[in-house]
């Protein structure tokens, strides 16, 4: 939800890491009951530092924003909407 | 057969090519500092031609799974990395004197497009959920920067944000779904996922949570191809992004975003059933993809009306030209793949030739807007020709290379017996062809607005601009090599 609803860039882009997160858990623990091995938890290690870079990188791009626009409200990112 | 990591190296050296030449690239353009704006681009095109003769060069047909099971190696996984590499030569030769491009440091540019390039080559032939994901992502990201390439230009951040925002969410609910599909089956391999769907019946997995974990991994795909309930950032992306990107973009993640699709629904979900695919019992998917190519078309196409900036207009015709392609997947037989890869290898052509116009005549006018186009025929015949040609292929009028793509996918729905399915297809490419001859109106029957001085094209882009009209001009010609290139491609996907 904190996708949705919120105006402030960074804090969508904390919604999304929730997102990934709750995928993160479900890998964990279906993991727990997969008869091979430890695909799951491999796989959640991979989307953690995925994560990690993908944040890297908006922030850099909000960081921007931040520098043209003076601002990291997403509403008045609207220049191309016209 | 199943490979462990030190036989698989031999058939990765595509890959490994363009890992050496990201690196080489990065270190040419710290360590010379007078040679780099002409090393830096030749060693991309270098590696790119490098690993496409590897590519042709190894033997794909032995169906083989790569580093225990992660990656194929089939015809389908040589057409796409074929494919792929050409699109990103293409844009290479095509971004060299992009005025946008110049403005700013390009070191990085040829190093993220090796980087994007890797990424495609891997997800068109993943078939396990987490290296599915992982080259996905690295797809994903370096298109962020290359979108946001652009520092002081507030479209292009404000494109990147909003790719990099969509982005996150779709690929975050594509990751939800696979982790809802590995608690059911236990698995990450496409084979054994489907396997697992097969021994238990779908019924002893609850219907609901099928339906949703596909749907959820489609929002994925659906964002890399840029269908429709998925499309929002495509637009404003192509129309802030610098136009070489948006070339690429447009047509090489969408064609990896189309492979790793029908990889992970024919692999994954169907059973093989003699020559044609048979549904996994009870996981109605085609009926839901042919819902999204339905809609896919008819908003990309009715929202191009309206727009008058050329590059809207090409990424909402582009959305359209996703609904065509996707139109072929939903078939189930070979006929339909193939249809698919031949509509893709001809948009290859058509949507880059598009945009490489967009290129030239925004070098020197500074404009995307069609009321800018007019009078272009008298400022530089040869320019408006080439455009007339690329807009009427991507319209699919018989002569030139769309029609074929058209025909094909048509043919393979109407064989099937779909036949409502291919009469939407043929209205919308009627209405398609609207503001297709828009800009051919524009630019041929206009005046022009005072601006008469002819336009320069240079030798570069001249030379780029007829390879790309050839292929539009005469495919057509080579339709057999083509059916059989394409039909050996799709044939041999059956996986293991």
């Amino acid at each position: 939800m904190g996708v949705l609803t919120r105006k402030n860039a960074v804090n969508v882009l904390m919604g999304i890491e929730l997102i990934l997160n709750s995928a993160n858990i479900n890998l964990v623990a279906f993991s727990r009951y997969s008869s091979n091995g430890i695909d799951g938890q491999m796989f959640a290690i991979i989307v953690i530092v995925v994560a990690a870079s993908e944040v890297a990188v908006a922030l850099a791009m909000v960081l921007t924003m931040y520098r043209l626009l003076r601002t990291v409200n997403l509403d008045q990112a609207d220049t191309l909407k016209r | 057969m199943i490979m462990d990591n030190l036989q698989s190296l031999r058939y990765f050296y595509p890959e490994l090519t363009l890992i050496v030449a990201m690196l080489l690239v990065v270190i040419a353009d710290i360590s010379f500092k007078r040679l780099r704006s002409v090393l830096n681009p030749l060693l991309t095109i270098v590696s790119l031609l490098l690993a496409a003769y590897f590519t042709a060069y190894i033997n794909h047909s032995q169906e083989a799974n790569l580093f225990l099971g992660m990656l194929a190696l089939d015809s389908f996984a040589q057409f796409f990395k074929l494919f792929l590499l050409l699109a990103a030569f293409l844009v290479v030769l095509g971004s060299l004197q992009s005025e946008e491009l110049s403005q700013v440091h390009q070191g990085e540019f040829f190093a993220l497009l090796l980087a994007v390039t890797l990424g495609m080559l891997l997800m068109a032939n993943s078939i396990n959920l987490a290296i599915l994901y992982l080259s996905l992502e690295l797809v994903s990201l370096t298109s962020y920067i290359m979108v946001g390439y652009l520092k002081g230009d507030r479209l292009s951040n404000e494109a990147s944000l909003k790719y990099i925002l969509f982005g996150a969410i779709s690929t975050g609910s594509m990751l939800y779904g696979f982790s809802l599909i590995y608690g059911m089956t236990g698995s990450l391999n496409l084979y054994t996922i489907r396997d697992a769907f097969l021994s238990q019946g779908v019924q002893g997995f609850d219907q609901f949570t099928t339906l949703l974990a596909l749907v959820l991994a489609l929002a994925g795909f659906g964002f890399k191809t840029a269908l429709v309930p998925f499309h929002f950032w495509c637009p404003d992306v192509y129309a802030g992004a610098p136009t070489p990107v948006t070339a690429f973009l447009s047509v090489a993640p969408k064609a990896a975003g189309f492979g790793i699709l029908v990889r992970f629904f024919f692999s994954g979900m169907t059973q093989t059933t003699g020559s044609e695919w048979g549904l996994v019992n009870g996981i109605n998917w085609p009926l839901v993809l042919i819902g999204i190519s339905v809609l896919t078309m008819t908003l990309g196409n009715v929202a191009a009306l309206t727009q008058n900036n050329l590059k809207r207009m090409l990424a909402y015709s582009s959305i359209a030209q996703a609904g065509y392609i996707l139109m072929g997947s939903v078939v189930l037989t070979g006929e339909g793949l193939k249809s698919m890869l031949i509509y893709l290898f001809v948009y290859l052509f058509m949507n880059l030739g598009a945009f490489l116009v967009v290129t030239i005549i925004y070098n020197s006018d500074k404009s995307f807007e069609i009321g800018d186009y007019n009078g272009m025929f008298k400022r530089s015949p040869f320019l408006a020709f080439a455009m007339g040609v690329f807009m009427l292929s991507l319209t699919g009028i018989p002569p030139f290379a769309g029609f074929l793509g058209k025909l094909y996918v048509f043919l393979a729905v109407i064989e099937k017996g779909l036949i409502w399915f291919a009469v939407v297809g043929t209205l919308n490419a009627a209405l398609a062809a609207f503001y297709y001859m828009r800009v051919i109106k524009a630019m041929v029957l206009e005046e022009g607005n005072g601006n008469v001085a002819p336009l320069q094209v240079s030798f570069l882009n001249q030379a780029l601009l007829v390879a790309l009209l050839i292929p539009n001009l005469l495919l057509v010609f080579f339709w057999n090599p083509i059916d059989r290139w394409t039909a050996s491609s799709a044939r041999l996907f059956g996986g293991l």
